[in-house]
């Protein structure tokens, strides 16, 4: 790796960081324009107006908003999120085993979808023009085009109500064998690869696509090469970058995926919480919920922008 | 596309038509007309219970069947229409204008308000949509006009992204140099000479974008943080009567096809816009 590639990615990285900065700010700055004084809202109506103040002096509401912002901004660095305002829980401790089921919800998706996806992008687009191709084409856009509820209701409908293969909600604390194990995440699975994949798939055929048309894929193809030699040995390899942009791209979907799917299948992940927080309007909660998935969003595109670096060869 | 070698084209007002993108024009005026004649059309008003039974079938007099509350569902899709097609084609709008006024602004003065502007909105862009609407619902609650402005808010930098990436190209051509030694003021410069160059990608951006504001106005009100009781738009309308789906109700599933219906004319219309009308000089 020479030294402009280097300089190109530290640049992302940079950005990444200044952005991160921003994203926070603007949720700091949107829960804090919740209208109604915090401390009367916490301490009820029958609280005497000492009370209030008190707590409005204890809890540091009388500093202005950019000093607020600092003092959490330092807090999250000690690891320490702030307590939750509607049970008086550390959001630390709320958040901890709702975080491990989201991620295993989110690392199952991603290990079927990738596979999935890659394989029928690519076959897509070897395949050009052909019926398959033409299936697998108007099958993704029609899921991309529709709501992700939609492709839940209709997974619910079709796994649950006609074929009763599956149970429609999840419980993961009824897990006590495999089978349980499966039926449970089988439904939120299903609906978010089907959410994820779709994008994949339309990203990978397009990337394949454009490789297969440039100069050197037309040589191979003139000096007698099979058709799988072809797109395996000379396309796929430049269009390795492209496609694992495209694969960090479509993960980030998952964060949209996610709010939707855990609220549907009422699975007891993060983002369940983040959707009860807002009913009950608990700031910390939601500040803390918003947080990590930014964190994360921000993660998967960096990540699509810095291999999209990388994998220039011009920059090499 | 597989549809465009199919379907047979003919000849109308002097540009050839594809029968897809007349048939999703269709579909998509067909709502249009829905939602501005809603109130005259529906059967029964949508707060009345007309049937006895929750989740009823499809039957003569109540053609979508019935609600979770035997309100009727035909009447309840067709007031729907009003606010998913609504409250999208404002928070469009507003996005697509500023989006565009800003990118064109961007890439006329370029310098550090370019940078500026464009940190800034990438920035807001790398919220996640779903996330961002969460947030402020959860922060000044939920009406139409705080819905309108966030989905506005949420789509400004991608349509700002677009529009400055086309005025860019623009920018750099002969006539633009001209117009500037002529001492043209930069409001001549985006109105007269980048906008009429770039309005026809701009204006298949807007269909897109429409479409990811339905979609995202759908999944806010079916999450429960779009449009509140009584009004109903599709998404909420999908919430209210989720209990019908393990009797899969057509109270559950006609929405929803509504919403895939008006998503995927639009993808179709942009896809299959008359290659006239697309190449044709302004």
């Amino acid at each position: 790796m020479t030294s402009g590639v280097l300089n190109l990615v530290l640049k992302r990285l940079a950005i990444a960081l200044v952005t991160l900065l921003i994203v926070l700010f603007a949720v700091f700055f949107a829960t804090s324009m919740l209208p109604g004084d915090t401390a009367s809202i916490l301490l009820g109506q029958a609280a005497t107006p000492e009370a209030v103040a008190g707590l409005r002096e204890a809890m540091h509401l009388n500093d202005p908003a950019i000093l607020r912002f600092l003092r959490w901004l330092l807090g999250l660095l000690h690891g320490d999120l702030g307590t939750s305002y509607a049970n008086e829980m550390p959001v630390a401790a709320l958040i901890g085993g709702r975080f491990v089921n989201t991620m295993k919800l989110a690392g199952i998706t991603t290990l079927i979808s990738v596979p999935l996806a890659l394989t029928l992008g690519i076959t897509a687009a070897m395949l050009r023009g052909s019926l398959y191709d033409r299936i697998v084409t108007v099958l993704s856009i029609g899921v991309i085009s529709v709501p992700e509820f939609m492709v839940a209701t209709l997974s619910v409908l079709l796994f649950a109500v006609y074929l009763k293969w599956l149970p429609a909600l999840s419980s993961v604390n009824e897990a006590h064998s495999l089978t349980d194990l499966v039926r449970i995440y089988a439904m939120p699975v299903i609906t978010l690869t089907f959410v994820i994949s779709a994008q994949m798939i339309r990203m990978t055929r397009a990337a394949v696509i454009e490789t297969l048309s440039t100069p050197y894929v037309e040589m191979a193809l003139l000096k007698g090469a099979s058709r799988g030699r072809m797109v395996l040995r000379h396309a796929l390899p430049n269009a390795l970058g492209p496609i694992v942009n495209a694969v960090a791209l479509s993960l980030s979907y998952l964060v949209g995926g996610v709010i939707i799917v855990e609220t549907i299948f009422n699975y007891p992940g993060i983002a369940k919480l983040m959707v009860d927080a807002v009913a009950t309007r608990d700031l910390p909660l939601i500040q803390s919920c918003a947080m990590i998935f930014c964190l994360g969003y921000l993660f998967l595109i960096t990540a699509a922008d810095i291999v999209a670096i990388m994998s220039n060869p011009r920059l090499r | 596309m597989t549809t465009r070698a199919a379907a047979s084209r003919r000849s109308l007002l002097g540009h050839s038509y594809n029968l897809v993108g007349v048939a999703a024009a269709l579909v998509i005026l067909a709502w249009t007309l829905v939602a501005i004649f809603a109130p005259y059309i529906i059967p029964h008003p949508i707060g009345d219970i007309v049937d006895d039974d929750y989740f009823g079938p499809m039957r003569q007099g109540l053609w979508l069947g019935s609600d979770y509350l035997g309100r009727d569902m035909l009447s309840r899709v067709l007031m729907g229409a009003r606010y998913t097609v609504g409250i999208s084609l404002a928070a469009v709008s507003i996005a697509c204008f500023s989006g565009v006024v800003l990118g064109m602004i961007a890439a006329v003065t370029g310098g550090w308000l370019d940078t500026c502007l464009s940190r800034f909105l990438d920035a807001m862009n790398s919220i996640p949509s779903k996330l961002f609407g969460l947030v402020v619902v959860a922060a000044v609650g939920s009406s139409i006009p705080v819905l309108i402005l966030t989905l506005a808010v949420i789509y400004i930098p991608g349509a700002y992204r677009f529009a400055r990436a086309l005025a860019v190209n623009i920018n750099t051509m002969d006539f633009i140099t001209v117009a500037r030694v002529r001492g043209e003021s930069t409001a001549y410069l985006i109105g007269s000479e980048i906008l009429p160059n770039i309005i026809r990608p701009v204006l298949a951006d807007f269909g897109l974008r429409f479409v990811f504001i339905v979609l995202l106005l759908s999944g806010l009100s079916f999450l429960g943080l779009g449009l509140q009781p009584p009004l109903a738009d599709w998404g909420a309308l999908v919430r209210e009567n989720i209990g019908g789906l393990p009797f899969a109700a057509p109270a559950v599933i006609v929405p929803s096809l509504a919403i895939a219906s008006l998503t995927i004319s639009v993808n179709l219309l942009i896809d299959n816009l008359p290659q006239k009308i697309r190449d044709r000089d302004a």
